[in-house]
């Protein structure tokens, strides 16, 4: 298995009777990697177990390379923010963050070098002197968040980490997953703002009652669902005219028209058959096509037809 | 430096910070200053009465009487109870906080975590406890004046304060590591605890060859001055030699890095699981 991905070959994890996981199969690569599902889906075992915190009951993992059962080399690579929202009591922000780093060995220049970047990063310097007891939700996620990748690990690995946060810090720390995720760096992020997942997510990683639903990037998982139409977005000048043409076909479900008048909401079974005919209808009729855009290519949608229910919370 | 001693080095700084003056450990420290006030009324209650009428008491029988309170009160209560409170929260503590992730998250091994808590605790029930006995066995017969001061200086007083300072120390490392042990084995360790405090005070009547099997007897043996036991209790006290100096000291400690080594190892393997 290569060393630049997160792999997990046929793991199970049970507490006791009860399932964490079952049988998962993966691998990741770099990038931002979303999972997402239900609440006692899987995704904390799931980050646990990559992370060495638990062990798999069967399987085997490698993060990088590393077994997770090996903390003292895979700690120096993986940077866990966990969805505990406690900080050891009776320290600083700043204090948090370098007496850990010391316990990776660095130097006290280093800790010191490295904590003020991290605290910097997190927009989170004027605070850094205060007790950590003393903070807000927000800011103890942000300052949770800025320990995590204080030592720069290569797999950043983050249990719901827009919790709690304003919307600029949301914000900020969704460009800081980016930033990271272009770096060539993993981030795996559970998340149920969906939409927000959406944004930010290379590749989606679905699972319910602990099992992977489906997973890569998202439109493939979305191509996947074959039994649920998909839905197209068409703004053009003449919506009825487009939509009398494309019900001569089979493949055609249905097809709303926008109050506007500019707008048809296509459901179609053969994305591809839609896209030919639809340049077929272009040119024969010259009918003006303003954009053209899959409307549930999105993590909410592809939630909603694999697992059912609203996923989308905010 | 090497690695391996700057991690400890940062565990037992951070442990420090946080377990020293915490306020979850208040009642603690007013374990180790029980004493010491007492010792301190005795004092200055004593000094009264000597200035009024005289009390009839001897320098030899307060002597006696520290070897009382150091033996059913310091070692049965105050250092067993204080070592439970210190040593047992050092692991269960960070769960019951939903911190102890943080620890597991960076890359030291697991053992040099359990040794620089430990040493950490050990540190604080040193500071507390010793300078507690100290104090209390300086304080206890004071009211004596000169015949106190030539009694520490001239007589066997430092001799015993080494010896009972010993003692208290080689309680806290001794009780220190079973209650480690325990903090990181049960989820509620009251209940360990409990079984060891039963069978540490069952001591006295327990068959020779069971009593060389707890931390007291090795202690007691190493106490400067016996305490007699009052009847009726003295009916079914069983005598056993006191185990030598020489042999106590060196088994006390060895005992004690079996068991922390065991703590190691099983922290190797432990996994973070906060209940939920």
């Amino acid at each position: 298995m290569s060393d630049s991905v997160i792999s997990f070959a046929n793991v199970s994890r049970f507490y006791g009777e009860v399932l964490g996981i079952n049988k998962v199969n993966l691998t990741i690569p770099p990038g931002i990697t979303s999972l997402v599902g239900p609440n006692g889906s899987g995704k904390t075992t799931l980050m646990n177990l990559m992370t060495g915190l638990i062990r798999p009951t069967q399987g085997e993992i490698k993060v990088l390379g590393i077994a997770p059962d090996d903390p003292e080399r895979l700690c120096k690579m993986v940077g866990y923010c966990a969805q505990f929202d406690a900080c050891p009591k009776g320290l600083t922000g700043h204090q948090f963050i370098y007496w850990f780093l010391r316990m990776h060995g660095y130097t006290p220049a280093e800790c010191e070098r490295k904590t003020a970047a991290a605290i910097e990063r997190v927009s989170m310097t004027p605070a850094a002197q205060r007790p950590v007891g003393a903070y807000s939700k927000g800011m103890r996620q942000r300052i949770k968040l800025a320990q995590s990748i204080a030592h720069d690990p290569q797999v950043l690995v983050l249990d719901e980490p827009l919790n709690g946060l304003d919307p600029m810090a949301r914000a900020e720390t969704i460009a800081l997953f980016r930033e990271w995720g272009q770096s060539g760096r993993h981030v795996i992020v559970s998340s149920h703002i969906l939409h927000e997942v959406d944004q930010i997510s290379d590749q989606v990683i679905l699972l319910s009652q602990g099992y992977v639903v489906a997973e890569g990037e998202i439109k493939g998982v979305r191509d996947e669902v074959k039994e649920q139409p998909m839905q197209i977005l068409v703004r053009c000048n003449d919506p009825g005219g487009l939509a009398a043409r494309l019900f001569l076909q089979d493949h055609m479900v249905e097809a709303k028209i926008s109050r506007d008048r500019k707008g048809l909401l296509l459901r179609t079974s053969d994305a591809d058959s839609f896209y030919l005919l639809l340049n077929k209808v272009i040119l024969e009729s010259g009918l003006e096509v303003e954009s053209v855009a899959p409307a549930d290519d999105d993590v909410n949608s592809v939630y909603q037809y694999l697992i059912g229910g609203e996923g989308g919370a905010v | 430096m090497q690695l391996w001693s700057h991690q400890i080095a940062a565990v037992l700084r951070l442990e420090m910070k946080k377990t020293f003056f915490s306020k979850r450990g208040w009642w603690i420290y007013c374990l180790a200053a029980g004493p010491v006030f007492v010792t301190t009324l005795h004092w200055i209650v004593m000094a009264r009465l000597r200035s009024g009428v005289g009390t009839g008491h001897h320098l030899g029988d307060d002597s006696i009487i520290f070897a009382g309170i150091f033996q059913f009160f310091y070692l049965r209560a105050v250092i067993f109870f204080g070592c439970m409170g210190i040593f047992s929260n050092l692991f269960r503590g960070e769960m019951l906080e939903k911190t102890l992730h943080y620890y597991y998250l960076t890359p030291m091994r697991r053992e040099l975590l359990v040794v620089g808590k430990y040493l950490a605790g050990l540190s604080v029930a040193l500071v507390l406890f010793v300078s507690s006995t100290a104090l209390a066995f300086l304080t206890i017969a004071r009211h004596f004046g000169q015949a106190w001061t030539d009694y520490l200086y001239h007589g066997p007083g430092m001799s015993q304060l080494g010896s009972y300072m010993l003692v208290a120390a080689l309680g806290c490392v001794g009780y220190g590591a079973v209650f480690l042990l325990c903090g990181l084995f049960f989820r509620n360790p009251m209940i360990p605890a409990a079984v060891v405090f039963v069978w540490e005070n069952l001591n006295p009547f327990l068959p020779t060859l069971l009593k060389k099997i707890s931390v007291i007897f090795y202690l007691r043996s190493l106490c400067p001055v016996e305490v007699p036991v009052p009847p009726p209790f003295s009916v079914m006290v069983i005598d056993a030699d006191p185990t030598p100096m020489w042999l106590a000291v060196p088994g006390l400690l060895l005992l004690s890095m079996i068991i922390i080594a065991y703590t190691a190892m099983s922290a190797r393997q432990t996994e973070i699981n906060y209940g939920e």
